[in-house]
């Protein structure tokens, strides 16, 4: 490998877990990324105000957690988790409001379609604010556990 | 070098899914309505439907409309722009498609005002009030009542109308009708038997264009 490497980047079994713990993060940021453009661009439904939020912070991962991968940097992480925090409480708030627990007058939806919609469902059942919100998790989460690796 | 054409791989990966389920989906998507077309052909325009406009115009758009619907609510005036601009060419037939909670007693309060000759000015109030009664956590249809309060209604009679089998069974019809068209969403719209298949206010004025530029061809 070249001399260039990033003060974060060393050898060792150690740290090849902590680019796994990294690329899974990506992947479900990737994931996740390609299923809210799947659901908006090809099946056409239109993203409500929270949903762009947390596309807002989502998109921008996949990004980020891919260039943090493709040169093994574990500095992606602190540029990583405050968008994950951030469209992790995004996500918990839709879910609220999805589920009837918070009143959707609280949310400015204007113009497109309402958050607190039932049409919100993959394949039926499945809630799309779920999705985003386990989605979120998981990236928080490994994050998480990536950041512990890169301290001890 | 192994992890970058990992990840070069992955991304590589993920953007052909995307492209083929898209492609996949599609085209799954319009064979289904094709289909769902082709056998269903009456289901498109019943005797019972309101039309708006020449009843005896060439070009028919048939639109599966929701009065709670924001997106119905936005087309209104286009639709109603394309009927009033083409000279006696284009009409519209109003199906329904209560997907929302609620919407059916919408329907059936817009129905019976039809009764009274009143369908339209019930429509434009219903539409302009939208956002009072039919919030989709908590619509409130009985509303529409005081809000076509000044439209001349014998209210009485049109409160008994709307829960007469007659209007329950218009509606019915218009449901079934919707599920054989494979119509899930609002609005609907289908030009001479042609549906909308890329949503858009553009896209239904070039759509409807088409069809009467058919016309004018020998």
């Amino acid at each position: 490998m070249p001399t260039e490497h990033p003060p974060d980047q060393l050898g060792g079994h150690r740290v090849q877990r902590l680019w796994a713990l990294l690329f899974l993060a990506w992947l479900v940021a990737l994931l996740a990324t390609a299923g809210a453009l799947f659901l908006g661009e090809v099946m056409g439904m239109t993203p409500c105000v929270l949903c762009w939020y947390q596309r807002i912070g989502m998109f921008p991962l996949a990004v980020i957690l891919g260039v943090g991968v493709f040169w093994a940097d574990a500095r992606c992480i602190r540029y990583a988790l405050p968008l994950a925090w951030a469209g992790w409480g995004v996500a918990v708030y839709h879910c609220l409001i999805f589920w009837g627990l918070v009143a959707e007058g609280l949310v400015p939806c204007g113009k497109g379609s309402s958050c607190a919609d039932a049409d919100l469902q993959v394949a039926g059942f499945v809630p799309i604010p779920l999705l985003s919100l386990i989605a979120f998790t998981g990236i928080v989460a490994l994050l998480w556990f990536a950041e512990r690796r890169t301290k001890t | 070098m192994n992890k970058k054409w990992v990840v070069l791989s992955t991304v590589a990966a993920v953007v052909v899914v995307f492209i083929a389920a898209g492609v996949i989906f599609k085209d799954g998507f319009r064979q289904e309505v094709t289909q769902a077309l082709q056998t269903n052909s009456d289901a498109l325009v019943r005797a019972h439907a309101p039309i708006f406009g020449n009843p005896a115009a060439k070009v028919t758009i048939v639109e599966f409309f929701d009065p709670s619907c924001e997106t119905c609510r936005a087309f209104y005036p286009v639709v109603k722009g394309i009927v009033n601009a083409s000279f006696g060419q284009v009409r519209l037939v109003v199906r329904y498609a209560p997907l929302h909670k609620g919407s059916d007693k919408a329907v059936k309060i817009l129905e019976a005002a039809r009764l009274q000759g009143k369908y339209w000015e019930a429509l434009e109030k219903t539409m302009a009030f939208q956002p009072q009664w039919a919030g989709h956590d908590n619509p409130q249809p009985e509303l529409i009542w005081k809000l076509i309060a000044d439209i001349g209604l014998d209210v009485a009679k049109a409160k008994s109308d709307a829960n007469s089998p007659a209007i329950d069974q218009l509606l019915r019809q218009d449901v079934a009708d919707m599920g054989a068209l494979k119509v899930d969403r609002t609005p609907g719209f289908f030009v001479n038997g042609t549906p909308l298949r890329d949503f858009g206010e553009a896209q239904l004025k070039a759509l409807v264009d088409q069809e009467i530029k058919k016309l004018k061809a020998p």
